[in-house]
């Protein structure tokens, strides 16, 4: 296959996807906010709560509907972009995918429209249930797509069928409880109410800034670092949980996160570092200019044992057999045994040479679980971009602090004093919604630059799933999308911004 | 008994049924992209086209929606068509997801201050999602009959045997029938929409004028197509899986699967007495009847591919490589799983109706869309 289309190939899809990924955050977490404003209303039928929610509600509104235009493009570009990989997962992939369908998008769009218009055509009651039911059925489309994004890092729960050429599912359950899903899942989700959380700070912080709808802006700001603090504890915990199943499932990622060429026991984190450009897996050069080290951290991070060993880079790469770690030239030996192995089962049955098939088909399965490696030229090609991991890595979790720290101090002075008087922090509220969105692309970054090569861990790289195509068709349809998209967000980026400074007393 | 206890090929035509019913339910609710081409014709002044858009806008996420659960069941159920198709024919398919992504910005920003790209553009986008998007969406279906050029290899990875990568679908003449049939088609439904839903004579009057000349059109197109279909040499598989040309394939399943072929005609006579009705009585809720008439059809045309040894996705380039319900569809597994999920869709479906009816039985007029407390489109 050629080498551009490759790389097109993946430049389109983590294109559509980090723009779809600018607005999921924010409907997965003002749906939940908004949810809880009208409650107070209807609890207390406060016309002021009604204000908020309207209010709030309209910006969902605006956000929503480009999360929705970005968002049907991923769910076929898995076809028209990675058709080879559609064929080859797609008896376990389809399956979240049509679940999501019918249990999650559904109860999405159907209820938004009461959600929308349904203030004077339903009950107060109805209404305020579709409310709830357009942020719980966003939740649940995350929830899928998520299970199916899992299940490529840490396959499980299927078996490699070799008559029809594809893995084909043998346990669904195993696929939607399999603990990286899960971590991800939480992780993820947590990360979007935390984006909201800042949204909606920010928002009431720069018009406490401005000296206007005060008392509008003191509520907002109590409810979303309420909700912002809450969440990123959640987010904490869900993040260390999905270290534990990178380090566990997917040791090369971690190590490149960390920037770990040799490994070590009581490994550390370093908290902040700049990598030594010059430094390759196959030299000596000290892989940082500046670091500073949390002793013990990333063996407890990652297995939560300040003794357990860390592999590195080259462990993974070159083997170390003292700990039992075989190297990456033994796997993509295992793995071209078993794409051979592969072929020659193909032409046995064709042949109708059925003991031959079976002897070809033994060797297939002893060296299954090293498949995609056999489609690898070197060893060094499963170590993933290592500066890129590092720093997107690096980013969010210095983020994600900072967020945390925010919210416990604006719902500290929201409560004690009169926040109105924190000027520098108002800022600072203001300027962590764009570094909301930094974090949380920097996450993704790390999920998916991270596990490089692969398209599915260990089973099939990238350069093998790409459908093929000429790179041209590729490469324009990479511009179109850019164009279209972009000029979308300007409008909506454009239409957010007016629609905050007209404000909650100016419309609806 | 469950699932797990039902052949493959039984689990295989439950699956077919579903993804019929659900692309009958998707050109049903076409009726969003018809109105959306109607919205100059229907309307005389500003007031009344947001009427119109404030109609339509409350359902439009349902058709989106309808579109998504047709890619998530074809990708589940018949992974190899999923792969085949929108691998292969990549500029069809991508160009009707553009149709369809400019279509869900437009509703929500089309009267929104400081919209960057101005009102006049939102609706246009409409336009050419109502239009464009959905003939090529019939142009898309029609290749289940013309066929398309494509072979896969022994890794069942698709190689599309023609650079246009799918768009050498417009230059058979015979498939532009189906994508002007469903143009037009959506165009009547649309205008029966807007009379159940908006109460307001003047564009009332006016939709029952444009469904008498969209009629005229769609029966013209869609009775060629039917022509063209039950006359010409059809795709079929025989018990050994081998694929073959055979004469009057669509036609002989029609005479050889009777309920099909009455489900058709049952489907067809719905929709034109709900054009006669809405018509000659002027009756308001002609769509239900048209409605169920539409999915009666479409569903009819999908079983009649996908039934009775019959090859749903043909390759006229490599034969063998041809897609049948048999050798495209997941594993007995997954289709079992599948199927326990798909138990939710009544439930779904009467959540759908109930919120439909909730917000439907009070119809739109004049002053809700003047009211300033009102939030439209």
């Amino acid at each position: 296959m050629e080498e551009h289309l490759v790389d097109w190939s993946r430049a389109q899809f983590a294109l559509t996807a980090m723009y779809h990924w600018i607005f999921v955050p924010l409907t997965l977490g003002l749906g939940f906010i908004v949810a809880i404003m009208e409650s107070i209303y209807v609890k207390t039928g406060s016309q002021e709560w009604k204000k908020m929610t309207k209010f709030w509600m309209t910006l969902f509104a605006i956000n929503f509907a480009i999360g929705v235009a970005t968002g049907i493009i991923m769910e076929f570009e898995f076809g028209t972009n990675w058709a080879n990989y559609s064929w080859f997962v797609g008896d376990i992939f389809g399956a979240p995918l049509a679940v999501e369908g019918i249990l999650a998008f559904f109860m999405e769009s159907t209820f938004f429209a009461v959600m929308f218009f349904g203030w004077d055509k339903v009950g107060k009651k109805f209404h305020l249930v579709s409310t709830w039911l357009v942020a719980i059925g966003s939740n649940l489309s995350a929830l899928w797509i998520l299970v199916a994004n899992g299940w490529m890092q840490y396959p499980v729960g299927m078996e490699f069928n070799p008559d029809t050429v594809r893995n084909e599912m043998i346990n669904f359950w195993e696929v939607l409880f399999s603990p990286v899903a899960v971590a991800k899942f939480l992780h993820t989700i947590g990360s979007g109410y935390v984006m909201a959380s800042l949204f909606v700070v920010g928002i009431s912080a720069w018009y406490l800034l401005k000296g206007r709808d005060v008392v509008f802006a003191k509520k907002s700001m109590v409810v979303g670092a309420t909700f912002g603090l809450i969440t990123s504890l959640f987010l904490v915990l869900s993040g260390d949980e999905s270290a534990h199943q990178v380090a566990l499932k997917q040791p090369v990622k971690l190590a490149a996160m960390e920037g770990l060429y040799e490994g070590k026991t009581e490994a550390g984190i370093v908290g902040i570092g700049i990598l030594n450009p010059d430094k390759t897996i196959d030299n000596d050069e000290h892989p940082f200019l500046f670091e500073v080290e949390a002793p013990y951290a990333l063996s407890l991070l990652g297995y939560h044992d300040i003794h357990a060993f860390v592999p590195g880079l080259k462990d993974l790469v070159y083997g170390n057999e003292q700990r039992g770690i075989i190297s990456a030239q033994e796997k993509i030996d295992k793995g071209k045994l078993a794409v051979q192995a592969l072929e020659d089962y193909k032409e046995a049955k064709k042949a109708n040479d059925m003991v031959r098939a079976n002897e070809a088909r033994l060797i297939l399965e002893e060296n299954m679980r090293y498949f995609g490696y056999g489609h690898l030229k070197s060893p060094e090609q499963i170590v993933p971009p290592v500066a890129t991991t590092f720093y997107a890595f690096h980013i969010m979790v210095t983020l994600g602090g900072w967020f945390t720290f925010l919210f416990a101090i604006l719902l500290y002075l929201s409560m004690k004093k009169d926040i109105s008087d924190y000027r520098l922090l108002l800022t600072a509220a203001v300027w962590s919604i764009p570094l909301g969105y930094i974090a949380g692309e920097a996450g993704w970054v790390v999920a998916e630059v991270g596990r490089q090569p692969w398209a599915i861990q260990d089973l099939m790289p990238v350069g093998i799933a790409a459908t093929k195509i000429s790179s041209t068709n590729v490469m324009i349809s990479f511009f179109m999308f850019a164009t279209l998209f972009t000029l979308l967000l300007i409008a909506e980026i454009k239409i957010m911004t007016k629609q905050i400074k007209i404000g909650p007393e100016g419309g609806h | 008994m469950g699932f797990g206890d039902l052949e493959l090929l039984t689990l295989q035509q439950y699956w077919w049924i579903i993804i019929s019913l659900l692309g009958g339910l998707f050109v049903f609710i076409m009726f969003v992209q018809g109105g959306q081409t109607l919205i100059d014709t229907l309307s005389s002044n500003e007031t009344e086209k947001t009427m119109l858009i404030n109609s339509i806008g409350r359902k439009w996420e349902l058709g989106f929606t309808t579109l998504v659960l047709f890619g998530g069941a074809l990708f589940a159920a018949f992974p190899l068509f999923y792969s085949t198709s929108f691998g292969g024919a990549y500029w069809v398919w991508l160009s009707i997801l553009f149709c369809f992504i400019i279509q869900a910005v437009s509703y929500e920003y089309r009267t929104k201050p400081d919209n960057f790209l101005g009102q006049k553009t939102y609706e246009i986008f409409l336009k050419i999602n109502g239009f464009v998007g959905v003939f090529l969406l019939g142009v898309a279906i029609s290749t289940f009959f013309s066929g398309a050029e494509f072979h896969l290899d022994s890794n069942f990875f698709v190689n599309w045997d023609n650079d246009l990568r799918g768009l050498e679908a417009l230059l058979n003449p015979f498939n532009y029938l189906l994508g002007f049939s469903l143009v037009f088609l959506a165009r009547i439904s649309g205008a029966l929409y807007f009379i159940s839903s908006i109460d307001y004579e003047p564009i009332r009057d006016k939709a029952v004028e444009s469904i008498k000349q969209n009629m005229v059109l769609f029966l013209l197109f869609f009775l060629s197509f039917m022509a063209w279909i039950l006359t010409k040499d059809g795709f079929a598989v025989d018990i050994n899986g081998v694929v073959v040309i055979q004469e009057y394939k669509y036609f002989t399943n029609f005479i050889e699967m009777p309920i099909v072929l009455g489900m058709f005609i049952v489907g067809v006579l719905m929709v034109i007495g709900a054009v006669y009705t809405a018509i000659v009585f002027k009756k308001t809720c002609c769509i239900k009847t048209g409605g169920v008439g539409i999915v009666f059809t479409v569903m009819a045309i999908f079983l009649n591919i996908g039934f009775n040894g019959t090859v749903y996705y043909p390759s006229v380039t490599d034969l063998q490589s041809s897609l049948t319900i048999m050798n495209s569809s997941g594993s007995h597994y997954t289709l079992m799983t599948m199927s326990y999920a798909s138990l939710m869709i009544p439930f779904v479906l009467g959540y759908i109706a109930l919120a439909w009816y909730s917000m439907d039985k009070v119809k739109i007029t004049k002053e809700e869309i003047e009211s300033p407390d009102a939030h439209n489109y």
